[in-house]
Order: C-alpha cells, then structure tokens, then sequence
C-alpha cells in the first residue's frame, strides 16, 4: 500500500505549511499532529526494507530507504520532535514553530535519504531551516552567530555535493551505503559530516549558535543537526580507525571550556561535543557491540540532553539569564524544573539507573575489547570531567549555589510535561534497557548491570563529585565571571578577519598607486596623440561603442593568429 | 494541409499580420491581433515539436524549388526546441504586455509598436527554421532591425543612445557573419547548411574557409554577447520597454546561441572546432565571463541592469557548454537556453512590474518594497533561485549538466568555474533580497500598490514553469539530448 511508502518527513512538511496559516489551539493542534501520527505510521506500518525512489533526470532519488539503523534513529527523532513541541507550545512566534517542523522533517529526510543527493538536499534544508531558531532570539548577537552558523553548515553541504558528484563520476553510483576515506571524494564527504559532527576545529558553529538560540529552539537543535551527522558518519564510515582518535580528543577538551564558561547553555554545548565524542568513538570501533553503543547512546542523550537543555531554557525564560555567575538558589522558586534537571545530570553522568549507564558503558565494553586501552582510559577520564561539568556544574550553578535573590515562577505547565516525558523515558531506558536494546540495528548479546562495572562506576562518580566539592571547598573552581571565551574561533573572528583587512589596504594602496601610474601615464599618451594629425578624431571618447570594436579587433586578431599557430 | 505547411507557416503568419497590425486603428485592436498572432505561433511550434522529437526531420522546400538551390526549412529537433522557446516566451509576454504598454509607450505608437514586435518574432523564427544560411542572415538582420527600434521606444531619452550603440554593434556583428558567409559562399558555391556541411569536409583546411569561420564566430558571439563584446547588452536592456526587456532577454540571446551551435557544429564539425583554436577560446571566454560578469552584477545599482549582468554570466556559462564541445555539453547549453528563457522571463517580467508601480528600477527607489508587492518580490525571490540553481528550480537540471559535462572531460578548473559562478550569484541575489525585504520602507515604496494580475498571473506562469522543469525534465533533456546527437556531436572520437 502507499502508506507504508510514504516518506517520514512528509508529514513534518505538511504540518509545517498548515501551521503557516493555523493559529492559536488548531496551530499546536497541528504541530503535534505531525510527530504523533508521523510517529505512529512509523511504528505500525514501516518496516525494515522499504524503498521510495522518485526519477528525476536520468537518477533515482531515494526518497526514503529502511533498514535498523535509519529506523531507530527515525524513532528517536520524533520522540524528541513530540518532546520539544510540547516544551515549545507556548510561544506566539510562528515563524520559529514552522521553521522548527520543517527543521525536524529535514533531520528525518536526511536519516531515511538512500541516495547521496538526496541526503544532500535534507542536508541543505537542515541548515536553512534551523538557523531560524537562531535568529528568531532577534538580539544583535543572535543574528551574527547564526549568520556564522549558517555559512559553516551549508559549506558543509557544498563538501558533501562536491564529494558526492565526484563519487558519481568515479564509480557512477550515488548510493548512500559504505563510503570509506579511500580517494578525493571519501575525503570531501568525510570533511562534509565532520563538520556538521562537530569534529575538533571544526566544532565552533556548535558552541557559537546553540547558546544564542531561542529557549525552545535550542532543545530543537541540540536533538537533530548533530544526531544526523552520527548517523550519517555510522552509516558511511563504521570501523574507519581516525575516528576513534578523533572521537577521544572530542571527548576531553571540550570539558576545559566547559569547567570555566560561564554561561550555562554553553556548558552544555560543550557537554554536547563531549558526548558526541563517544558516539564517534563507537562509529570508529565499527564492531557491532560498538556501532550498537553508538545508536544507544545517541538514542539516550538526545533525550537527556534536550532534558538538560529545556531545563536551562526554563531558567532562561523565567529569570531572563542563563549566566551561573549571576543565579543561584532557583529550586526555591523552581522545584519541579530543579528535580527534572537533576534526572537530566543524573542520565549525562551514566549514574546506574539512568538511561547514560546502559548506552555508554556498551561504548567503553566495546573499546576494551578491541584492546585500546589506553583510550579507554581517556574516555575514562572524559567521564569523570561528564559528570563535574555537565551532572554537577549545571544543576549546582543553575539552581543551588549562593542565593542570587532571584525569585521567580515554577517553569509553565507545557515545559514541564515536555521535561517529565524526557525524564520518564531516561529512567525507564536506564532501568528497563532491554526495550532499547531490542531496538538496536545489530543483535548484540549484552547486561550493562553487572557488579564490577556498577561499582567501577560508582567509583569514578563519587571521585568526581568529590573533586568538584573539594575545588569548590578550597576556592580553587574557576571562578564564575562576565566573559566570553573563544576558542579556535579566534581564528576566524580575529585573525582572518585582521588579516583581511591588512590585505585589503594593501589592495587598496596598489590599486590606487596602479591607477594614478596609469592615469598619467595616459594623459601623457593622450597629450602626445592630439598633438599628431589623428588627434582630431577624439580617439580617446570612451563609450562602449570603441572599446566594443576595440575588443572586437582583438579577438578576431588573437582568433585568427591562434589558427595560423596551431 | 497545416501540417504539410507548419514550418513556413510559423513565420509567414505573423510576417503577414505585423504590416496589418501597423495600420490598425487602436491600440487595443493591435493588441488582440498580435496576441493571436504570438498564441497560433505558440501552437503551431508546439506541434512541430511533437513531430520531430523522435529525431524525424521536417524538410520543406520554399517555393518548390529542390534544394540546394532553393531555400530550405529544415526542421529538426533543435530548431523546433527554439522556435518553441522563442514562441512561448512571446505568447506568455503578451498578455503581460497589455497595461505594460500602455503605460509606457505612447497611446499613437502602440500598434507600430506591435508591428515591429512581431517583425522582431518573425524573425527570431525564421532564424530558427531556416537551412539556408543567407535566409538566416536575413531574419537575423529582420530581429535586429525590430529591435532597434523597439529598444528605442523606450520612455527615457537615454533608449535612444543605448538602441543606437546596439545597432552599430549589431551592424558590425551581421557584417562580420555576412562576411563568413562570403567567404565560404566563394569556396563552396552553395548556401544550403547540410550542403555546406558536405561540400566544406574535403576543403576544411583552406586558409579562407578558417577565416570565413572566424569571422562567423567572432560576428554571432558578439550578438550572443560573449564577454567582452557584452558590453552593448546592460544598457539595452536597462533602457528598453518593460516588456522588450522580457521578450529579448529571453529570446533574443538564445537564437544567437542556436546560430552559433548550428555554424559551428552544423556546418562546420566539432572535429574542425577541435583542430582550430575556438574550443579553447570558447572555454577561456566563457570563464572569464561567467566570474566577470557575475562580480560585477554584484556592484549594479539598478535592478534591470543587475540581472542584465547576469544574463551575460548566464551565456558565458552556456558558451562554456559549447566549448567543451561534447553531446552532454551542448545538452547542457541547450536545456540551460531554455531554462534561462524561464528565469530571465520572470525576472524582467518582475522588472516590469516594479517600474510599472515606481517608475524605476533603481535600487534607492525599491527600499524595502518587499512588504507592499510581495507577489512581484517572492517571484524575483525564486526565479533568483533557479539562478544560482537551488535544488528543485530548473537552473538546478542545468547546472548539473554543466557540471557533468565538465567533470566528464576532467576539466576541474571549469567545473570550479561553474560552482564559483553560483557562488556568486548567491551574492547577486542576496542583495536583491536585502534589499526588496530588509531594509526598512522609505516614503515612495511605502504607499504602493501591488501590481495588477494581468502583469503578475504571466510572471507567475513562469515562475511555476521554473519549479515545475525542475522536476520534469523529460522535455528540456530529452529535446536537447537528441538536438546535440543530431548535431553529429561525438561520432568521430568515442
């Protein structure tokens, strides 16, 4: 029947243009409809195998391609679609619900894409559709970063197109399966998800945007770009090594930034950058347990991580800043959110129970077994720096701390149902993992609940704790202060743009010192010419006309010596 | 008994009906008979089209004298592909042009106005029908003449130096083609182009035959306007009526693109394109003028000239198509000749629209216009679109075309050329979007109206059309590709 061939981002575009028109009650209506029913047809009536391709020109556009692995993330994404919505029902601004459809729908789009130009295009639109979430905040600095947002992603989807054409010309297929490092066109795509994967140096539109998103256009973001590119990386580079390593430094310097940024949906950008880290980790393993991990860890941290982010966002929209220095003492005012935000640290910790323990220990299970043990230990440490920055700094500066004196409402009632959903689920997968293992594109006998690794666990999170309240005992935590920090950014928001304009005086001073050469020079040559008999046929009249004929003369010169050459 | 005649037809009615349209009474009456006339030309092409996609040739002998003495219609599918674009573009342009005219040219002059429209069309047809080249000189000099004129007509005194510069390059570049002609006329004896073509195999390498041959080129390019001899194109444009802009920045360049292909690959042979240095003239021009052009769009100061601009990027890029010289490009020149067609249509059609509201296409007059005609201005905003080739738009089929062509030779730097231009087109387009939608309003933009339907329904069709062969590219392709088979385009070096 049709229904089962119908694309998963159909539904998320319709709704997109019918919340276009829609208002008030029938406009939520309307958004809600799309990951619910989207969700539902997903569930009952798609099953593994289906392929939808359209013709176009001499191609096949496959429009929608299931196996395991593009349905779980398909899954995922509209539970979290479904989660957002909700966290974002009460704001009147039309433009960011219809650009956050659309933006969920090309997520979808891009996971079921079976063909590389098509997963070009969702990519394309992943980028032109979120970056309204940015905007939409409407401050100064908003439209900057995302303007800065926008030119990464879509040079990002210039690489993949790039790689793509060139991978067509060379094999003549455009399928999106196993792709590989190997040759120029390996490369360009490679570079093309990386970027949007947040590899190191390639990772600040991360850290740049999201902070500067709208409350709920963050929890939006933080779910899809990033996820698409693991998914996308999982499906064309399992068991390529590089991203092993990449994977492990991604993990651990971002938690340096995070332990001094003060703003807090920052912190949780870097944390964001940190998870990623063991997802590429997993990608790079490539064994099934590893892979597995990957897919069970995306699956958990987009929950946990738009459960952290809304929480910060409830801040944000109820006390009007998100900066630790200047909060402090909110559960007073904010109870629910506080608790919710906790399950959130709790998950992002891997505290046992919590959804974080079942899907990242398989990731660690999996790299000691291909005996890299001293990344191991680097994924080790990056944990404990998890649980410091992410399960302890976000909630203590969020909500606890010193009294800021801020005294506000308990998040809206829209929030909060959208926050307990999120925090249902992170437990329900941390202590019933086997429905999400169940899920998992490979079958993989594995039980993250055994004693040692519990304990082993345990250990490592009450260290942690112990460091974080000892640095603070001892005043030796980074402070909490008014700045912002740059990292390799600084690259292009100082360097380049220093460099730029040096270069352009430069330019400038050649330029003018060409031009003033040459003026005189033929006001010199002009002098002498009217002095000659010729002079009288003002030569020198410059409209279009002469120098038309000029170049006319020229090409038939240079044409016909060219041939007598050749 | 149509059917038999519809390649002469084609020219010969609206031949007939511009001295009819000249002495009519009114300028609604002159109106109507020219829509007719343009409507049954569409029609008519539209069936010819049907005739020989299948790679059948219509011959048709004028007069009943036998080639290659007589004149001969020979209509295959590349020719009737142009007269379809060429007819289309006039059928669509007219409905457009009812309230346009009036508004522009003066309420005595409109049926000579309309004369001279459809002499410009018989001709641009007649190009297109012809096998002769003779004939084809002379309906090239009948367009060009009409269009002196029409450009003349235009309300500023300035269209009457911008018409006058057109027809002295025009002149010398019908002169320069004549002259080819000349040349290969004293070598071969014959004017009929497949004779041409045989008769001029065993002589390719006589010296008058190549210069006839660059004259030839370098006389056509400059009515295509290839960068540098471009230079008479901005002001034409800019200076014509609204719809002149339309009909010749959709047509008028594409003919010239069909003479060129047809001479260099007609007549003579991609073989003999390959052995001389056109190929390579081609490419390096066509770079040029696809990164030249495109910069400076980017510093035009006025809506009509910026898209002029980047009409004669858009040409560089099919010349680029010619230049490599193999089936896929000139399929690509091809469906990027209609494609562009439907672009530029709408964008001037666009144009128009915002002169018929403001009087003027200068950007300082257009401040934020966006928000009071937002028909015109999202029209502009997607036929841009399909100008840098956004997937989805019909500039998207060609520029993959393009791309391929390029990438199938392993000519990287055109390839990068090509993606360079759309680069810069993005530049182009986002200063038409600041400018129709960001910046605040000013007092003359405030208070305006959008423009009427009868000027937005034609722009709207083509902006439909732009998506619309986005997806559907069983005609443009499919036409094209047996257009450059036919051609003889790679039988001598699989």
């Amino acid at each position: 029947m049709w229904i089962d061939s119908l694309p998963p981002f159909a539904p998320f575009y319709i709704a997109a243009l019918l919340a276009l028109i829609a208002r008030g009650r029938l406009q939520s209506l309307v958004m809600l409809a799309a990951p619910v029913l989207g969700g539902l047809h997903l569930w009952l009536d798609v099953s593994p195998g289906i392929v939808t391709a359209m013709p176009i020109m001499e191609y096949e556009l496959v429009l929608m391609r299931t196996d395991r692995l593009s349905l779980v993330f398909g899954y995922i994404f509209h539970i979290a679609a479904f989660v957002a919505v909700i966290y974002s029902l009460h704001t009147r601004d039309t433009s960011q619900k219809v650009s956050s459809l659309f933006y969920a729908g090309s997520a979808l789009g891009a996971v079921f894409a079976g063909d590389l130009i098509t997963l070009f295009i969702f990519w394309e639109l992943l980028a032109l559709s979120s970056v309204f979430l940015i905007w939409a905040s409407r401050t100064e600095r908003a439209i900057r970063s995302g303007t800065r947002y926008l030119l990464i992603q879509v040079s990002s989807g210039m690489l993949l197109l790039a790689g793509a054409l060139i991978r067509y010309h060379q094999t003549g297929s455009l399928e999106f399966d196993f792709i590989g490092l190997e040759g120029l066109s390996g490369l360009l795509i490679f570079l093309a998800f990386g970027i949007k994967c947040a590899f190191p140096l390639l990772h600040n539109w991360l850290t740049d945007a999201y902070p500067e998103a709208t409350p709920s256009g963050a929890v939006f973001l933080s779910v899809f770009t990033t996820k698409t590119a693991v998914y996308a990386l999982a499906r064309g580079y399992p068991g390529t090594e590089i991203l092993i390593y990449i994977g492990a430094v991604m993990t651990c310097f971002p938690i340096f930034f995070a332990v001094i940024e003060n703003d807090l949906r920052r912190v949780l950008a870097y944390s964001l950058i940190n998870q990623l880290g063991f997802m590429v980790c997993g990608i790079g393993i490539g064994t099934a347990l590893a892979l597995n991990g990957t897919v069970a860890h995306a699956f958990s941290h987009i929950l946990y991580k738009a459960l952290l982010f809304m929480s910060m966002g409830a801040i944000l929209y109820r006390a009007g800043t998100i900066k630790a220095s200047d909060l402090g003492g909110l559960y007073k005012s904010m109870p629910k959110t506080a608790a919710l935000c906790i399950v959130g640290a709790c998950s992002i910790s891997a505290f046992p129970l919590f959804s974080g323990f079942v899907s990242k220990s398989m990731i660690l299970a999996a790299m000691l077994e291909e005996g890299h043990d001293y990344l191991w230990l680097v994924l080790l440490f990056a944990s404990a720096g998890v649980v410091h920055h992410a399960g302890i700094k976000v909630p203590y500066f969020g909500f606890f701390a010193k009294d800021s004196g801020i005294r506000t409402q308990e998040a809206p009632l829209n929030m909060l149902v959208a926050m307990s959903i999120a925090a249902a689920l992170c437990i329900f997968i941390g202590v019933q993992p086997l429905y999400l293992y169940a899920l998992l594109p490979w079958e993989v006998e594995y039980w993250p609940y055994e004693m040692t690794h519990v304990l082993s666990q345990m250990q490592l999170l009450l260290f942690a704790a112990l460091a974080f309240g000892w640095l603070n005992k001892l005043g030796l935590h980074p402070p909490e202060i008014h700045a912002v920090n740059i990292d390799v950014e600084w690259l292009y928001r100082k360097l380049i743009p220093k460099f730029a304009h040096h270069a352009y005086e430069a330019a400038q001073r050649i330029y003018r010192t060409t031009t003033v050469t040459l003026r005189r020079t033929s006001n010199e040559a002009e002098k002498s010419m009217i002095k000659t008999s010729l002079g009288r046929f003002s030569l020198a009249a410059s409209w279009p006309t002469g120098s038309m004929v000029f170049w006319i003369a020229v090409i038939l010169g240079a044409y016909l010596l060219a041939d007598a050459i050749h | 008994m149509i059917e038999q005649n519809l390649s002469l037809l084609l020219v010969i009615i609206p031949l007939l009906s511009a001295p009819v349209t000249a002495i009519l009474p009114n300028a609604r009456s002159a109106w109507l008979l020219t829509l007719a006339v343009t409507w049954t030309c569409l029609i008519l092409a539209g069936w010819q089209i049907t005739l020989v996609t299948d790679g059948s040739i219509i011959s048709y002998e004028l007069g009943g004298w036998s080639p290659p003495w007589g004149i001969e219609y020979r209509i295959d599918a590349m020719n009737a592909f142009v007269a379809l674009i060429v007819s289309g573009i006039a059928a669509i342009t007219l409905p457009y042009a009812l309230l346009s005219v009036e508004k522009e040219i003066p309420l005595e002059k409109i049926p000579l106005f309309y004369s001279a429209f459809q002499l410009c069309l018989v001709g641009l047809l007649g190009i297109a029908q012809t096998g002769d080249v003779f004939n084809l000189f002379v309906f090239l000099e009948i367009s060009s003449l009409s269009s002196y004129a029409l450009i003349a007509m235009g309300e500023q005194r300035r269209s009457l130096t911008a018409a006058y510069q057109y027809l002295i390059m025009g002149t010398i570049g019908a002169t320069f083609l004549l002259i080819g002609i000349g040349l290969i006329y004293a070598e071969t004896g014959t004017l009929n182009m497949l004779d041409l073509n045989q008769r001029l195999q065993p002589i390719l390498d006589h010296r008058t035959v190549h210069t006839g041959f660059a004259f030839i080129v370098v006389g056509i390019a400059l009515k295509l306007a290839l960068f540098p001899l471009h230079l008479w194109l901005p002001n034409a444009y800019k200076y014509a009526p609204s719809v002149i802009s339309v009909f010749l920045a959709a047509t008028a360049t594409k003919v010239a693109v069909y003479i060129m292909l047809r001479m260099v690959f007609g007549v003579f042979s991609d073989e003999f394109v390959r052995k001389t240095p056109t190929d390579h003239m081609f490419l390096l021009l066509g770079a040029f003028g696809v990164i030249m052009a495109s910069a400076t769009a980017i510093y035009q100061r006025d809506v009509k000239r910026l898209f002029a601009y980047s009409s004669i990027a858009q040409v560089s890029y099919i010349v680029l198509g010619i230049g490599l010289s193999s089936v896929l490009g000139v399929t690509a020149a091809l469906v990027h000749v209609f494609n562009h067609a439907l672009m530029k249509g709408a964008l001037f059609m666009a144009c128009g629209a915002l002169v018929y509201r403001l009087g003027s296409s200068r950007f300082e007059n257009l401040n934020g216009v966006g928000r009071q005609m937002p028909w015109t201005c999202v029209a502009i905003f997607i036929a841009s679109l399909s100008l840098i080739g956004i997937p989805g738009t019909a500039g998207f089929i060609s520029k993959w075309y393009f791309v391929l062509a390029a990438l199938e030779q392993e000519s990287w730097p055109i390839a990068l050329v090509i993606l360079l231009g759309s680069l810069l087109a993005v530049g182009y387009v986002w200063k038409i979007v600041e400018l129709l939608f960001l910046r605040p309003a000013s007092d003359s933009t405030a208070t305006v109206g959008e423009a009427p339907a009868a000027l937005l329904v034609p722009m709207w069709l083509l902006v439909i059309a732009n998506i619309y062969f986005g997806f559907n590219t069983e005609l443009t392709v499919n036409v094209a590709d047996t257009a450059a088979r036919m051609l003889g385009l790679g039988m001598n070096h699989e």
